[in-house]
């Protein structure tokens, strides 16, 4: 029964889309009111419920173990802690698909409520973000229905991917796809604005709040992968230049990009195609990582779900966006207008060299990503491509973004002049601790990346903080200090995760030996003894964990897992985080040793400053935060200063 | 009887130990070559008995005393190029390294373009 009504609930919100496309187009072209237009308002709502709906009927599913529909039984088993029978409704491919599917008419409604403020603008968005739901619904109605059912019926289902059970990534999913999906929003009101002719500027302010709650998410559910394969994988990488992390990283970049541009478009009207282009570039690449992901040209170690017929599904989605979205911008693009005239010293220069910078990495990621691809598919030679290529390519690149960054806050917009000298000035102050930092971890013999990388992350969070000293006082109103404060705060995460890149880099190289119990190991100036490993089975899984006791004090419980539904073997390391580090321990396969007494593989890593990472992750989320409540604050004075004048206006009269 | 399940993966290897400066070289190269059965990661960075066994290739070189570049090339002749993640620089490949500088001329040229332009 909960299968034909999820299926039937999917059938609705196909078809509310389409009443949704046509009315909020009709409504757009009568000026975004009248019965068209509320009818357009009302078919979003029957898109999110009939949707929503189905997404929750998905969980019920899941909890109440139907294993009569695939997706269940492919994804799930009666011994499944709770948790992740809800989390593996979008674990999944199905399942993930109908998620992207409720994001997509979320942003709809989204859009329809606080969007751009013209009205015929507004509904001519809500109206493009119809075309995208229809899409993608026709793919999850005809090609990835998670209702679709398995007869005869398993008694037992095949278990979620034992290394997605875990806290962190129940939860990574649904944020990385409030990224990407929040992108397709940035694409509507791009489009919108082209169909439109609305001018560059008003376009930019229109759509750089939803560029800005996308990117903020898609950074929160990236930084949540890197942590779980940081812990989870039980290597300590955090990021492995992987195609599934470069899928999401493309979109990062290019979102990091828009969101600064999008800056210079409001404030000044300058950069106003690319502007736009970009919005439209960044949700086509959302979809290509989706398409790479999902289609199984891609292995990866985060691929979950793959299928080759769904890759030209996909493929075909993202075709009919990008022919779709760039005929526009060639046939509009026109319409946009031009900014004013700026100098090289200027704010608006400094975002161009950062956009230029942030674009020229997403493009090396993709090319990184899909030319080894295409030489394969082409008959060309096999070749890989993996961090070694990265971290000479984009990495520069991204350095020299860093060295720009703490600069351009303190610029004036459009004539560099006299006001620019002064930040140069400011700007020798703060060589003073990067002079001092880079001497000393030259001195401690770090590599050279990680002396840069530690000399910019300090360059980067001085220019946050006198950025912050220097302009919150400044800032009258709350608007401007919550934005004043949101890019300082983002500033100076961007530079904790340059100072934890580069502790990472200089990391001593991991020990790892057979250990008998009551035998010691030293590494990184910790000693650890393992007193003894014993059985510690879970709800669904076999385990055995070790017990070592440190010598300066606590003990770290290392397991090493056995999936039998899914016949699999994972590990969860144990983690000791202090300030100046995290040591890290894993246990891995028994040893029989030459005395005949049997030993275990114990792997000791040390991964200074790691904390750092998260820290800045979870700054540049706060600060995306505040930079939106600036937004949402600043909209709330204008309104009311709006309705002010049209009262004294009245009073006047 | 604790190790019930782990008896399963019992095998006998004498590991090789290095020196730390030694075992700090072989890790490096060992970020840098392919797991060749694993889902793009390196042998650093998987448990599959292939990586288990290239790392342990990988560490008896380096204490035979072999450089880098020996190790590299004695990889690339067992397994083709694709072994290592950093691909080489030849006409098929070019395209991959030419990117990040034709990326960089496009935009800076259009950048310099845009500030020109609007200066008059």
């Amino acid at each position: 029964m909960i299968a034909e009504l999820g299926r039937f609930l999917i059938a609705l919100a196909l078809a509310a889309s389409f009443a949704q496309l046509v009315f909020a187009w009709k409504g757009a072209s009568r000026g975004g009111s009248g019965g068209f237009a509320e009818a357009g308002r009302l078919a979003v709502v029957a898109v999110v419920v009939s949707a929503g709906t189905a997404f929750a009927l998905l969980i019920v599913a899941f909890l109440q173990s139907d294993f009569s529909i695939a997706y269940v039984a492919g994804h799930s088993h009666i011994d499944k802690p709770l948790l992740y029978k809800v989390a593996a409704a979008w674990g999944g491919h199905e399942g993930s698909m109908l998620l992207w599917c409720l994001m997509l008419g979320l942003f709809g409604l989204a859009i329809s409520r606080v969007g751009p403020a013209d009205p015929a603008l507004r509904l001519r968005a809500v109206s493009v973000q119809a075309i995208l739901q229809l899409l993608f619904f026709s793919f999850l109605a005809f090609a990835s229905n998670p209702f679709d059912r398995l007869l005869p019926a398993p008694v037992q289902g095949a278990d979620l991917n034992p290394i997605l059970q875990d806290p962190a990534l129940a939860v990574h999913p649904p944020l990385l796809y409030v990224g990407y999906v929040g992108l397709s929003s940035a694409f509507a009101i791009a489009a919108a604005g082209l169909i439109e002719k609305t001018p560059g500027r008003a376009l930019g302010a229109a759509l750089r709040p939803f560029a800005l709650a996308a990117w903020t998410a898609l950074t929160a559910g990236i930084a949540l992968g890197a942590w779980w394969a940081y812990y989870e994988l039980g290597w300590g990488g955090w990021w492995f230049w992987d195609p599934v992390e470069n899928a999401s990283f493309m979109p990062w970049l290019l979102g990091a990009a828009l969101i600064h541009s999008a800056i210079a478009t409001e404030k000044r009207g300058a950069f106003p195609g690319w502007t736009v282009f970009l919005a439209l570039l960044a949700f086509i690449l959302s979809t290509l990582g989706a398409f790479l992901v999902r289609s199984g040209v891609l292995t990866s170690v985060h691929a979950f779900a793959l299928d080759p017929e769904r890759g030209v599904w996909i493929l075909g989605m993202l075709a009919s966006a990008a022919v779709g979205g760039f005929a526009l911008f060639a046939l509009r693009a026109g319409s946009l207008g031009e900014g004013e005239g700026f100098e090289p010293t200027s704010r608006e220069a400094f975002i161009g060299a950062n956009n230029l910078l942030l674009a020229a990495s997403a493009g090396v990621v993709l090319v990184g990503t899909v030319y080894p691809l295409i030489l394969d598919m082409s008959g060309g030679a096999a070749v890989s491509v993996g961090p070694p290529y990265f971290n000479a390519t984009a990495t520069p690149l991204m350095i020299a973004a860093l060295v720009l960054l703490p600069l351009a806050p303190f610029l004036p917009w459009a004539n560099g002049g006299a006001r620019a000298g002064l930040a140069q000035m400011r700007a020798a102050l703060l060589l003073l601790p990067v002079a001092i930092g880079g001497g000393v971890l030259i001195w401690m013999g770090a590599p050279v990346l990680a002396v840069i990388g530690g000399a910019l992350g300090l360059w980067v969070l001085g220019g946050a903080a006198m950025d912050a000293v220097g302009a919150l006082p400044a800032a009258r109103t709350r608007a401007l200090k919550f934005a004043v404060a949101g890019r300082a705060l983002a500033h100076a995460g961007v530079g904790f995760i340059a100072l934890g890149a580069a502790a990472d880099a200089s990391r001593p190289p991991e020990l790892t030996r057979a250990l008998v119990p009551g035998e010691s190991l030293t590494h990184a100036g910790h000693t650890v003894t393992l007193e003894d490993v014993h059985r510690a089975d879970g709800q669904n899984y076999l385990a055995d964990r070790a017990t070592l006791r440190l010598e300066r004090g606590g003990i770290l419980q290392p397991e090493r897992r056995y999936y039998p539904a899914a016949d699999q073997n994972t590990r969860e390391v144990a983690i000791r985080t202090r300030l100046s580090g995290d040591f890290y321990a894993a246990i891995g396969e028994p040893r029989l040793q030459p005395d005949g007494r049997v030993g275990y593989e114990i792997r000791l890593a040390f991964h200074p400053m790691i904390w750092a990472l998260g820290l800045g992750a979870f700054m540049i989320v706060l600060g995306g935060g505040c930079a939106l409540y600036a937004r949402a604050a600043g909209r709330v004075v204008q309104r009311r200063r709006v309705a002010g004048e049209t009262a004294a206006r009245g009073a006047n009269s | 009887m604790t190790t019930l399940l782990m008896a399963l993966f019992l095998s006998l290897q004498a590991a090789t130990q290095l020196g730390t400066e030694e075992e700090a070289r072989a890790q490096d190269l060992m970020r840098e070559v392919r797991c060749m059965v694993c889902a793009g990661q390196s042998i650093a960075d998987s448990d599959a008995g292939m990586a288990v066994d290239m790392r342990r290739f990988v560490r008896e070189r380096v204490e035979q005393g072999q450089s880098d570049r020996e190790i590299r090339d004695a990889l690339v002749e067992r397994f083709g190029h694709q072994v290592l993640m950093r691909p080489p620089l030849d006409s098929q490949t070019a395209p991959l390294w030419i990117a990040p500088v034709a990326f960089l001329l496009l935009g800076g040229g259009l950048l310099a373009a845009t500030m020109r332009k609007k200066k008059r």
